[in-house]
């Protein structure tokens, strides 16, 4: 019952992803930041078989902090991503694949662009303007389409957003009360605050 | 003295110093020079090649100057089958990290690689150093136009202008004095070219100055993408022609 959502403007990103640890039709956890920090400009929210993501992802940000330590500068986004999808698609023909699907977004300092890339558990990997995955995903692509306009800035992302979780709090079974969000942009990364998000976000 | 510390390789001597290691390095003190000067667009690479015979054939070009990657270009000095040897594995070093990060590799990156496999030899017994030191010219979009160093040891240092084999320390100086290293006034690409020529044509006998001695190569950015560009037997003469004749000229009068 994963949502993860993610757009990405000309010059930041912004991910969205749900707080909720869930084990059968138990709620474990509802405070689990599920967006890692890869470095001061990256950032990807994963989700997928509970074991799997935390071993993937500590794996994902482990060799970005090392990369960064050995070489004096940080892994810029696409690299990132690129070696994401690798080491994933290298898994997913070993014994012990990884079910995980993966959203991340970062900025490029070099290049002044942000970039946001959607991979899934195939290591299929896709650089987009906004991305949503697990059930999410079928009620937010439309919304994307309808309200996503090219030099749109953080604030109207943060609305798409909120349209978003508003369609999903209206329509989906499951429903969840906070979001972790973060915004990448030149400065590096910033939260946004749940209880500032949610007054945004239409109430049923 | 010698015999006893330097006939293995991993061996110190009572003044804590490698001997294989520094005969190495001598090694590439009789080899044929190689130049190189950093300038704000672009780098300039120029090697000459020492030749043996007439009969050789020489219309196989290339053999002091390798392009590594699309970003990368080294000159080598000493022993060319050791160089061989390393440029292969930097070859594919680059293309292993285009393969992980789908990325021009960092420049630091790939000298960093060339030196550990370097340092592996003079640590680990049975084997000798490879006898050959490099000048590799890069670019990356981190750091930019960079020109790095290589020694038998395995140590590596960036320079704005370096040279490497027979008569390094003269070319050295030389060099030294005529780059010219003020912000109102920096090296351009065209003085860089022109100062090769000079330190070449100076260091080396003048009836040497040909594409059948010299080799010539560059890396510039071309629409923001690192160009590296080997000259052709013509366009050496032609770039001889220019700058190293006209400095002969100059003297001559």
């Amino acid at each position: 019952m994963d949502i993860q959502l993610g757009i990405a403007g000309k010059d930041f990103v912004v991910l969205l992803a749900d707080k909720q640890i869930i084990n059968s039709i138990m709620t474990i956890k509802h405070n689990q930041d599920k967006i890692y920090e890869l470095s001061k400009h990256v950032a990807m929210s994963v989700s997928g078989e509970a074991g799997d993501v935390d071993t993937y992802a500590e794996y994902i940000v482990g060799n970005a902090k090392l990369y960064a330590f050995r070489n004096d500068h940080e892994l810029p986004i696409d690299s990132c991503a690129k070696f994401t999808r690798r080491q994933l698609a290298e898994a997913l023909r070993s014994r012990s694949p990884y079910q995980v699907n993966i959203l991340m977004g970062g900025y490029n300092p070099q290049l002044e662009k942000a970039s946001l890339y959607r991979i899934d558990y195939l290591a299929a990997i896709s650089n987009v303007p906004f991305a949503a995955h697990g059930y999410g995903a079928f009620f937010c692509y439309s919304l994307f389409d309808r309200l996503y306009k090219e030099d749109l800035t953080e604030n109207d992302a943060v609305q798409i957003l909120a349209a978003c979780i508003s369609e999903l709090d209206k329509r989906f079974v499951a429903r969840h009360s906070s979001y972790t969000l973060k915004v990448i942009n030149k400065a590096g990364l910033r939260i946004i605050d749940n209880e500032e998000f949610l007054k945004h976000v239409k109430q049923f | 003295m010698a015999r006893r510390y330097d006939s293995r390789t991993t061996i110190f001597s009572p003044e804590g110093r490698l001997f294989q290691v520094e005969y190495a390095m001598e090694a590439i003190n009789h080899a044929g020079t190689v130049i190189a000067i950093l300038s704000d667009k672009g780098i300039i690479l120029s090697a000459e090649k020492q030749q043996s015979s007439k009969l050789l054939d020489s219309s196989i070009e290339g053999e002091k100057i390798y392009e590594i990657n699309s970003n990368l270009v080294a000159g080598v000095a000493g022993i060319t089958s050791d160089a061989n040897l390393l440029i292969n594995e930097s070859r594919l070093f680059s293309q292993r990290y285009l393969s992980t990060y789908d990325d021009i590799i960092p420049v630091e990156l790939l000298v960093k690689n060339i030196c550990d496999v370097k340092q592996g030899y003079t640590q680990f017994g049975g084997l000798r150093p490879f006898g050959a030191s490099f000048l590799v010219a890069g670019w990356d979009p981190i750091v930019g136009f960079q020109l790095y160093q290589t020694d038998p040891a395995g140590n590596y240092s960036g320079w704005k202008a370096a040279c490497i084999g027979e008569n390094s320390s003269s070319a050295q100086s030389l060099l030294k004095q005529e780059y010219k290293d003020d912000q109102d006034s920096p090296m351009t690409f065209e003085d860089s070219l022109e100062l090769v020529c000079k330190v070449m044509s100076k260091i080396i006998d003048s009836s040497k100055l040909s594409s059948e001695n010299l080799e010539f190569a560059s890396i510039t950015l071309v629409d923001g993408a690192p160009k590296v560009h080997i000259f052709s037997f013509s366009e050496t003469d032609q770039v001889l022609k220019k700058y190293a004749a006209s400095k002969n000229d100059k003297s001559t009068q």
